[in-house]
């Protein structure tokens, strides 16, 4: 039976031949993520349980990101429960403070992602890790105390929605504008429990940090989670990354495999894309809503907090002044040394904005650049909905590294192809 | 018996249910306080215990957090009524034993403020406002069974 690469991964962790779509399946996973938010409830569940055992200590990746370093009391103990577990159950890549960093970049970062592989995090935007041509979905917290006891968790198989990626990006329009306007095209449930598996020539241009910014995405179409089929690109940075167990299965979708719909996407006519408020579907090409007045730029997350997003912030930032609060957050320690070593640091001072330690921060309105009533945020994270970075009358306008430094120049929502 | 508490609108998301900025915590009884603050920061007082959501499309879109399930499950709420459910908050709320409904149209069939009353195995809602019965699809038995048991993981120590 021909299959897509989802069906094909989740039917050799499922040991089946073969799986279809609303199959209910056991599935053995290779990689668990877990974080300062959802793990700490998920170890206190077991605790309770009178569950002592972990799976695997070497198959659970923990670090805290949202809140750290502490943002409160009530944090920093969340961050010493979530501590004090993965020291006493011996978890083998704990990255704590100094070494943490936002999961879905820290995670690729340091090659604890493997084509083939089944993943699982406690966080939604674990989908992002499908990049490298891995199944990969996020869970709750008690989804996540059943994998960490068991190494097992059930899933419905997810029917695909292929998405065809072609043309060339125009100058000025990136991965993350793709993703906002494919959203924008389908909905926040458009893909609601499915896979979204994106393919095209337009791919064969984009670096895997920008391959990361479509997959993170693909659970704000309501999708159970994002794909990328394996090539050259995935396989270089594999190589650059994974420090062991550098084997890995690449499954490929087969060519009559079975999709419940194809959708293209000409990203040749694609302008820049800004969600605006309250929801990411909200999308607008730039030309439709340049000139709203801006408090805010926040250049991070989990989304666009990598090395190629801050290059792409500083192109821009060069030479000028910001017209407003900037804040840069590197989503790692080794993406902040790189941006510091490469002379990025320099350019965002220069230009007026500070730099902020790895951290989720206030892409979920936890701290680090909260939003008061009634302020404004051109932000290169993933959700804007009602009061996420801040005051629940706040307004968040998603938008690539590039449109997210235009406004920080002018003040207000600009086009980033007039700086280049 | 239960009342309705209607929101006639789609992709209420998590970040309404229980905002980010009370996730420091995982203690229900906390994040009851704060339940659905950043839509209707009257719903705590209003809800008395066992009363439901009823609610558009895409209910619980967004974050992964359990935190949004136990917030409803602190603040009373017996069970949330909508025309469909976003996919990690849907399976969030079997594992924590809390029954998601789906319902078409739902927020036309029910009003704000209707009692009603639910049989979650046969599929059946009792509007007794109304006067009239709904039927919807029963969750399957074996999310019916988790749910029964008080959740995912008490399900898994009783097989056991």
């Amino acid at each position: 039976m021909p299959m897509t690469i989802t069906e094909k991964i989740l039917a050799a962790a499922a040991g089946k031949n073969e799986v279809e779509p609303g199959d209910i399946i056991d599935v053995k996973i290779d990689c668990i993520m877990c974080h300062d938010v959802t793990a700490p409830a998920a170890i206190s569940m077991l605790k309770e349980k009178g569950i002592d055992k972990v799976f695997d200590p070497e198959k659970i990746v923990v670090t805290p990101d949202h809140f750290q370093p502490a943002k409160d009391i009530k944090s920093a103990e969340l961050h010493k429960r979530l501590d004090s577990w993965a020291r006493e159950k011996k978890i083998r890549y704990y990255y704590p403070l100094g070494k943490a960093g936002v999961c879905h970049a820290l995670l690729p970062e340091q090659g604890h992602i493997r084509p083939g592989d089944c993943i699982v995090g406690g966080d939604s935007h674990t989908c992002t890790y499908g990049a490298f041509a891995a199944f990969s979905t996020g869970i709750g917290s008690t989804d996540l105390a059943a994998a960490i006891a068991t190494g097992k968790l059930w899933f419905r198989v997810p029917a695909s929605i292929k998405f065809v990626l072609n043309g060339k990006l125009p100058k000025g329009v990136y991965s993350k504008d793709v993703i906002l306007a494919v959203i924008a095209k389908i909905g926040t449930d458009g893909a609601l429990y499915k896979a979204m598996e994106f393919t095209g020539p337009a791919l064969g241009e984009m670096s895997m940090e920008a391959r990361m910014t479509i997959t993170n995405m693909a659970i704000e179409a309501g999708a159970k989670s994002g794909i990328i089929g394996f090539d050259e690109i995935a396989k270089k940075y594999l190589d650059e990354h994974l420090k062991e167990r550098k084997q890995y299965k690449v499954y490929q979708s087969d060519a009559d495999a079975k999709y419940e719909q194809t959708i293209e996407i000409d990203c040749s006519k694609l302008e820049p894309v800004v969600a605006l408020p309250h929801l990411p579907s909200n999308g607008k090409s730039i030309s439709d809503c340049a000139g709203i007045k801006i408090d805010q730029s926040y250049i991070g997350s989990c989304t666009n907090g990598r090395i190629e997003d801050l290059r792409i912030a500083a192109s821009i930032l060069k030479g000028r002044k910001v017209a407003i609060r900037t804040i840069i957050v590197p989503a790692t320690p080794f993406i902040w040394k790189q941006a510091m070593d490469e002379g990025l640091f320099g350019i965002f001072y220069d230009a007026g904005c500070v730099i902020s330690a790895p951290t989720c921060g206030a892409c979920l309105g936890g701290f680090m650049g909260i939003l008061a009533e009634g302020e404004k945020c051109v932000s290169t994270t993933n959700r804007n909905f009602v009061g996420r970075m801040g005051h629940p009358k706040s307004e968040v306008y998603l938008a690539s590294p590039a449109a997210a430094a235009a406004s920080a120049v002018e003040g207000k929502l600009a086009d980033p192809r007039k700086y280049m | 018996m239960a009342k309705a508490h209607v929101y006639k609108r789609d992709h209420i998301n998590t970040d309404e249910i229980i905002p980010a900025r009370y996730l420091n915590t995982d203690n229900a009884a906390e994040l009851a306080q704060h339940c659905m603050e950043n839509l209707d920061t009257e719903f705590v007082k209003k809800c008395k215990p066992g009363d439901c959501i009823v609610a558009g499309g895409d209910f619980g879109c967004g974050s992964s957090r359990e935190h949004a399930v136990w917030a409803l499950q602190g603040a009373g709420v017996g069970a949330v009524i909508a025309k469909s459910f976003a996919r990690i908050f849907y399976r969030n709320c079997i594992n924590c034993g809390f029954y998601p409904i789906e319902l078409e149209n739902a927020t036309e069939k029910i009003n704000n403020s209707d009692e009603i009353e639910i049989d979650y195995e046969k599929g059946v809602i009792k509007n007794k406002t109304q006067k009239k019965e709904i039927k919807f699809k029963p969750l399957p038995d074996f999310a019916i069974a988790i749910i029964n048991d008080g959740g995912l993981l008490e399900h898994i120590g009783k097989k056991k």
